[in-house]
């Protein structure tokens, strides 16, 4: 017989006070309960998603073809700030957020998170702080000066309605909350493991996820504080970024990716959580080269803070300083690669089983690997010269973005659903949500490559009828609208699975950790006791007795 | 778990530090400060309320020990001294404040006033916050909560007070010894 450790019981939030347990959305709104806050929080990133989306295409609309006028100058900067902003900060961090506080306790056979009132907290003052950004469209206009906000854009005299205000105070609001919850998050995983899960042993995913806090408590106050000083440039005429006065743009510009830089593997290397559990489980073996796994997310969260310059080749900062990040641009390359072949290792000579989860997944390793090389490209410096702010950097980003983060996520949404639900998502529907989403995905982005080349700027509302730009433009666009529709084809599938699903079991995927050992979706209580953990794979070990050596 | 959070709170905030103190020497390279508004900085009024806050930190300490061997009475009097000396430093701020301005020294005068009162502002602030946090844990401790405890409240605040000041010797070599020193 096994050795069996008791999980200590939630702590009630407030002692004493009894709560019914069927109080509908009041319950939702007031849970302290970190599944409860993991699906809000990834119903906010599908909200978000919608609107960040209707505004992505509007846009392609816009470009469909040349000098239309479907959305003026001022209205088309207004959305495509609003669009990058949306995306990375209110549907890509929140999705992050929302498996990490759902699984990350479950997966470390812990009962709560370490501090479950400040995990509301978060939750609701990142929510409140994307609806702060969204009022400014009423307040006079929104923020307009792209997503990163360069200054002297974001100065009173180039923007002058209120929206950079809003983006300031809204980005700060949901900057607070997710430093918070990544405090959270690291205090849980040091304090909260199960008996025998030294930290050699953790999941991958909450592996990824502890670096990743680390680095986002690291990097998101060099936002806060750029995020204040243009606060007080606009409302109390200081003057950091204000050239005419002494001020410097190029400080925005270093404070801005310092932050920024480390803010893409902020939105990667959970995914790359994900998919160290997804490839393991629906290859039927464990994860080839687990320590290399681990190791090179230290590495690059380690790294990441020294690449921000690469956004700023076109500044001018001369050749010694341009060869260096260069060169540290080129490094960050490898421990990335070294998890690509990781996960090829994974899947050699496993039983692999293309389940939806999984087919995002290889599709990841796809155009992960596309967008990491056209990354690569750019850490070249004449390359980077003639082609920033051209759309082979839209095609570029969107590739990890997307290819990246986004898969990553599906994969997780796909492989957990279950757990979340206790339903299963309908293979049949999710395998064509998954083609029309590649498909629709490569046809918008793989062409943006070319018109960079040839030399169509980002961020221009329309542009003249040069040779191919029309053509390549309109397949674009029509690619947009395939991922419209493939997103419509998600939100019924999930509506639909919720509705009439097959019921999963606690179990449906043979899975190797704990989060599969408890009820899907868990109680309140996720578990009453756990085997003491020997192995890498806890619930494989306890499922094989005498398997822990493998 | 209460210590490592508020050990992760103060790595997050000396991170913003970073970002102000570096904005603040940026400027001073980049556009160049006035030597005349540099000048206006006082070293030494300012380097005796620096003492104060200093102290403060020691006085914190003694509170924590007392409370450890469960003295409460010593605890008390060693949160109000440190509260006052708190108190004092602020006052000192505000002072110094107050007279740059009459100076004609603003944020949004030069670019060394919106870096000066940027960098100290938001340092004043984290010490108006310890204080009423301080405050806070001082009412706590007279209604008698922490009576016959052994919460860990009182040095998880801690680090945050001792950070508040570990900060102030980055602030206070970069805006004032540092220029004094140098003068550029």
């Amino acid at each position: 017989m096994k050795e069996l450790v008791e999980i200590s019981e939630p702590k009630s939030p407030f002692p004493g006070v009894g709560v019914s347990t069927d109080q509908g959305l009041l319950q939702w709104i007031s849970s302290v309960d970190h599944k409860m806050i993991g699906i809000m929080y990834l119903t906010v990133s599908l909200f978000f998603f919608i609107i960040g989306g209707i505004e992505a295409l509007l846009m392609r609309t816009q470009l469909a073809w040349p000098m239309l006028h479907f959305l003026g100058p001022e209205t088309y900067n207004q959305f495509f700030t609003m669009h990058g902003t949306t995306m990375i900060f209110l549907v890509a961090m929140p999705a992050i957020f929302g498996f990490s506080v759902y699984f990350v306790p479950l997966m470390i056979g812990a009962n709560e998170m370490a501090f479950p009132r400040m995990n509301n907290f978060s939750l609701w003052i990142t929510f409140f702080g994307g609806l702060l950004l969204y009022f400014s469209f009423l307040a006079g206009g929104a923020p307009d000066a792209g997503w990163f906000n360069y200054a002297p854009l974001n100065e009173k005299n180039y923007s002058s309605s209120p929206g950079i205000d809003y983006y300031a105070m809204g980005l700060l609001l949901a900057g607070i909350g997710s430093v918070t919850t990544s405090i959270n998050i690291v205090v849980t995983v040091l304090h909260m493991r199960i008996k025998g899960m030294k930290l050699n042993k953790l999941p991958l995913f909450v592996w990824m996820v502890l670096v990743n806090s680390f680095l986002l408590i690291a990097a998101f106050p060099a936002l806060n504080a750029a995020l204040a000083m243009v606060l007080l440039d606009r409302q109390f005429h200081a003057h950091f970024f204000n050239t005419a006065n002494g001020g410097s743009a190029l400080l925005w510009q270093h404070l801005f990716w310092i932050f920024g830089h480390p803010e893409v593997y902020i939105v990667i290397l959970p995914p790359f959580g994900i998919l160290s559990e997804v490839f393991q489980v629906f290859s039927r073996k464990p994860i080839f080269g687990y320590s290399f796994v681990a190791a090179s997310s230290v590495a690059i969260a380690l790294l990441a803070f020294g690449v921000w310059v690469h956004h700023m080749f076109a500044t001018g900062l001369g050749i010694t300083v341009d060869s260096f990040f260069a060169a540290s641009s080129m490094l960050i390359g490898i421990p990335t690669g070294v998890k690509i072949f990781n996960w090829l290792a994974t899947m050699y000579g496993g039983k692999i089983k293309f389940t939806v989860s999984m087919m995002f997944a290889v599709a990841f390793l796809v155009e992960f690997t596309i967008g990491g090389l056209s990354g690569i490209a750019f850490s070249i410096v004449p390359i980077d010269w003639q082609l920033t702010d051209t759309y082979y950097v839209v095609a570029h980003l969107h590739y990890v973005f997307i290819g990246g983060t986004v898969f990553g996520l599906f994969a997780g949404l796909f492989y957990w659903f279950p757990k979340m639900s206790g339903k299963m998502l309908d293979e049949k529907l999710g395998k064509w949500f998954f083609w029309l989403f590649v498909i629709g995905f490569n046809t918008t982005f793989l062409v943006q490559h070319v018109l960079g080349m040839i030399g169509m700027p980002r961020r221009v509302f329309t542009y003249p009828d040069l040779p191919w730009y029309g053509v390549l433009n309109f397949i674009s666009t029509s690619g947009a609208f395939l991922m419209g529709a493939s997103s419509l084809v998600l939100v019924y599938l999930i509506y639909k699975s919720i509705k009439s699903g097959k019921t999963a079991g606690d179990d449906p995927w043979d899975a190797y950790t704990l989060e599969w050992a408890t009820s899907s979706p868990p109680e309140l209580k996720n578990f009453d006791e756990l085997p003491v953990v020997h192995g890498r794979r806890p619930l494989y070990d306890w499922k094989h007795p005498g398997s822990e050596d493998e | 778990m209460n210590k490592t959070m508020m050990k992760l709170v103060v790595g997050t905030e000396a991170m913003f530090f970073v970002s102000l103190i570096m904005a603040f020497v940026y400027m001073a390279y980049n556009s160049g400060f006035e030597p005349y508004e540099v000048s206006k900085l006082d070293i030494k009024t300012t380097g005796i309320f620096t003492l104060f806050l200093f102290s403060s930190s020691f006085t914190f300490w003694m509170a924590e020990k007392k409370y450890k061997n469960g003295n409460i009475k010593s605890l008390k009097i060693w949160l109000v001294i440190t509260i006052l000396l708190g108190a004092i430093f602020l006052f000192g701020q505000g002072k110094e404040y107050i007279r740059l301005i009459n100076e004609n020294i603003t944020l949004s005068g030069s670019v060394f006033g919106t870096s000066f009162y940027a960098l100290t502002g938001f340092h004043g602030l984290h010490v108006f916050i310890g204080l009423i946090i301080l405050s806070i844990i001082l009412i706590m401790v007279f209604v008698g909560d922490f009576n016959n405890s052994s919460s860990n409240v009182i040095g998880t605040v801690g680090i945050y007070w001792h950070f508040v000041d570990i900060v102030w010797v980055f602030v206070f070599t970069v805006v004032y010894v540092l220029p004094y020193f140098t003068k550029i």
